[in-house]
C-alpha cells in the first residue's frame, strides 16, 4: 500500500501531514517514509531517524583520453545536452550540463571515451523509532533530482504502508515521486493560492491515473472555494486541520501532530481506514 | 537596470505575497514569474495576456511498434529506464536520442514536446512575464530561462530600473536558472526548522552562484526563538536581515480580495513589505 502526500503548493503542510500519519500508524502496522522531496527534505526533522546507511547518487560523465582521439567530432554531435564541445584539436566537458546519458562515449568511433562518477546527491536511509525512514538529498548546486527520486523509490518496501512525502510543484519530480501509489493524499490551504495549485495537482493525480482526496489545513482563515471545488470535482475532503496557533508553534518546533497532540492518532488512523475503503472500492470497481 | 529575485528554498513561505505587494510598490520594473510549475502571481495582479506563445523544449523518445523486432538494446541502454517492455515513459525519457541513434531497424523517433506556454501581459502594475509549464513536463529550468530573457527584453525596451522575479521552491534546476547572474537573492523565510533547513540550502546555492543574499524573516512571531535563531546564523554568515514581518490573517484575506496586502490594509504587515523594498533598492544600488 503506497500513499503519496502531494501539494502543488509549497508549504501546506505536506510533510506535517506525512509524519503525522506515518507516526500514527507505526503502532499497529509495519510503515516506510519515503522522502521524496530531495530538493528540500524536510521529514527527517520531524521523525529524528538513525541514518545506518548513506549512499551516493552518480552520473556517470565522460573522460576523453587525448591519445586515442581523433576529433572527429561524433560525441559533440550526438550530445542532446551541449556538455561536450570539440574545438580545433580539444575537447571540453561540461559535467553541469551532462544528463550522464552516455551516448557519447557508446558512439564514439575510436572507443575514446572512458567515464567516471560524479555525485549528485546522497541516499540515506535508516530507522525512526520503529518507522523504516528513507530519503534523497540533492546536492547544493545541482540541478537534477529526478535520478534521486528514482533511487529513493527504489527502496520501497512494498510489504509496509509506504508513505511517500512529495515535492511541491506538478513537474516531473512529482510524476516521478507518485507514480505507482495506490493513493494520492493532497494537502491544501483554503485560499486562491491553495485551490489555484490543487487544481494543478488534482490534474496531475489524474493524468498519473492515481485516486486522490484532499486534506485542507489552516480551516479557519481563507474562503469556502476549495471545498466547492472538491464537491464539484467529486474529490472526497478527508480531513481539516484547523488554523491554530499551538499546530504552528509544534510545527515551527519540528513535532508532528501525533507526537505533540497525541489525540490526534486516532484522527489519522481514521483517515488511513478511510483511504484504504476508497482504495478497495477503487480495485473492486476495476475487477468488475 | 537590476534584478531581484525572491527564493525560499521552503515553499509557503510567502515569496508570492510579498512580490505582489512589491509589484504595487515599485516604480518603474517588469514583473517575472519564474515559478512556472505552480504560478500564483496571476492570482494577485490580474494579468491581460498580451501574447501567448508556445514553448517548445526537448525531446521525447517514440517506439513505432510496427518497426521495432523486440531486440532490446534500447531499453539496456538507457540509463533514466525510460524504456520498459519497447515502450517509453516520458516521464523518464530525458531526450538524449541513444536509442534514436543505436536501434538497428530504425524504429525510434524523436519528437519535440511541447512544454508548455508563456505569456506577456498588463498588469495594473505594469508588465508582467509568466509561464505555465504543462502537467508532468521537465525542462522547467529552460522555460525559466525563457521568461527571464522576456523579462530582460522588455526591460530593456522600457528603461526599466528593475525586474522583480517570484521565484519557485526547491534548489534544483528551476531555481538555478532563476537565480544565475542575478543582482541580489532576497530569501523569504520563516521561523520553523524546516523553513531554517531549506533556508541554508538555499544560500549554499546562492553562494555557489555567487549571488548577494538579503533574508526576510516572515511571520516572525509565530517562533520568536527560531526567529532569533535564524538571525544569528544570518549574521554568522555576514547575510543581511533586511525585515521581520508579523504573521497577519490580511494577507490571506489580501489574496482573497486579489490584491497585494499594502494595497489592502495599512498594517503593520504593508509598513514591513515597505521598509523592505526600501532595504532592498539600498542593496542592489548601494
Amino acid at each position: 500500500m503506497i500513499i503519496s502526500v502531494a501539494s502543488g503548493k509549497g508549504g501546506t503542510g505536506k510533510t506535517l501531514v506525512a509524519t503525522s500519519l506515518a507516526i500514527s500508524l507505526k503502532d499497529k502496522h509495519p510503515v516506510q517514509i519515503l522522502d521524496c522531496d530531495v530538493e528540500e527534505p524536510n521529514a527527517h526533522i520531524f521523525l529524528k531517524p538513525v541514518i545506518s546507511d548513506t549512499e551516493p547518487v552518480c552520473l556517470r560523465i565522460p573522460v576523453v583520453d587525448k591519445e586515442e582521439c581523433n576529433f572527429c567530432g561524433r560525441c559533440a554531435e550526438v550530445c542532446a545536452f551541449n556538455a561536450i564541445a570539440v574545438v580545433t584539436k580539444n575537447v571540453l566537458v561540461f559535467p553541469n550540463l551532462c544528463h550522464g546519458c552516455g551516448a557519447c562515449s557508446y558512439l564514439c568511433p575510436e572507443g575514446a571515451i572512458t567515464e567516471e562518477d560524479k555525485q549528485t546527491g546522497v541516499i540515506e536511509s535508516g530507522q525512526a523509532d520503529g518507522l523504516s525512514f528513507v530519503q534523497g538529498r540533492l546536492d547544493v548546486g545541482e540541478v537534477m533530482p529526478v535520478p534521486i527520486i528514482t533511487e529513493v523509490k527504489k527502496r520501497t518496501e512494498s510489504d509496509k504502508i509506504v508513505i511517500v512525502d512529495v515535492p511541491p510543484g506538478t513537474s516531473c519530480p512529482v510524476v516521478q515521486s507518485v507514480s505507482g501509489s495506490d493513493f494520492c493524499l493532497l494537502v491544501t490551504e483554503p485560499t486562491p493560492f491553495g485551490l489555484n495549485d490543487l487544481v494543478l495537482a488534482v490534474e496531475t493525480a489524474r493524468e498519473l491515473d492515481v485516486t486522490c482526496g484532499v486534506v485542507i489545513n489552516r480551516v479557519g482563515t481563507g474562503d469556502l472555494e476549495v471545498e466547492e471545488y472538491c464537491k464539484k470535482e467529486n474529490i472526497p475532503v478527508l480531513l481539516k486541520i484547523p488554523l491554530d496557533a499551538e499546530i504552528a508553534r509544534l510545527y515551527s518546533g519540528g513535532v508532528t501532530l501525533a507526537d505533540g497532540m497525541p489525540e490526534w492518532k486516532a484522527v489519522f488512523n481514521n483517515l488511513f481506514s478511510e483511504i484504504m475503503e476508497i482504495v478497495d472500492e477503487r480495485n473492486r470497481s476495476l475487477k468488475r | 537596470m537590476k534584478e531581484i529575485v525572491v527564493l525560499s528554498g521552503k515553499g509557503g513561505t510567502g515569496k508570492t505575497s510579498i512580490v505582489g505587494s512589491f509589484a504595487a510598490i515599485a516604480d518603474n520594473k517588469v514583473l517575472a514569474d519564474c515559478d512556472v510549475d505552480a504560478a500564483d502571481l496571476h492570482l494577485i495582479l490580474s494579468p491581460q495576456v498580451l501574447e501567448e506563445n508556445e514553448f517548445w523544449s526537448g525531446k521525447l523518445a517514440e517506439i513505432d511498434e510496427f518497426i521495432c523486432t523486440r531486440c532490446g538494446l534500447c531499453g539496456d541502454l538507457c540509463r533514466p529506464g525510460a524504456i520498459d517492455e519497447f515502450r517509453v515513459n516520458a516521464v523518464l525519457c530525458e531526450g538524449c536520442g541513444l536509442c534514436y541513434r543505436v536501434c538497428p531497424v530504425g524504429a525510434i523517433d524523436m519528437q519535440e514536446r511541447l512544454a508548455g506556454h508563456w505569456y506577456v501581459s498588463e498588469t495594473r502594475y505594469g508588465k508582467l512575464v509568466h509561464a505555465r509549464l504543462g502537467i508532468a513536463q521537465e525542462n522547467s529550468g529552460k522555460l525559466v530561462a525563457q521568461v527571464r530573457q522576456q523579462a530582460k527584453g522588455i526591460a530593456e525596451e522600457s528603461g526599466a530600473d528593475y525586474i522583480i522575479t517570484d521565484g519557485p521552491p526547491g534548489i534544483g534546476c528551476p531555481v538555478i536558472s532563476s537565480l544565475s547572474g542575478a543582482g541580489l537573492a532576497l530569501l523569504v523565510t520563516e521561523p520553523t526548522l524546516s523553513g531554517i533547513h531549506d533556508l541554508e540550502r538555499v544560500i549554499g546555492v546562492c553562494d555557489h552562484f555567487g549571488v548577494p543574499t538579503l533574508v526576510c524573516i516572515n511571520k516572525h512571531d509565530i517562533n520568536e526563538e527560531n526567529t532569533r535563531h535564524i538571525e544569528k546564523y544570518c549574521f554568522q554568515n555576514e547575510i543581511g536581515v533586511a525585515a521581520r514581518i508579523p504573521y497577519d490573517n490580511a494577507v490571506t484575506e489580501a489574496m482573497i480580495q486579489g490584491k497585494p496586502v499594502v494595497e489592502y490594509s495599512q498594517n503593520a504587515v504593508s509598513h514591513r513589505i515597505q521598509e523592505l523594498w526600501d532595504k532592498v533598492i539600498e542593496s542592489v544600488t548601494g
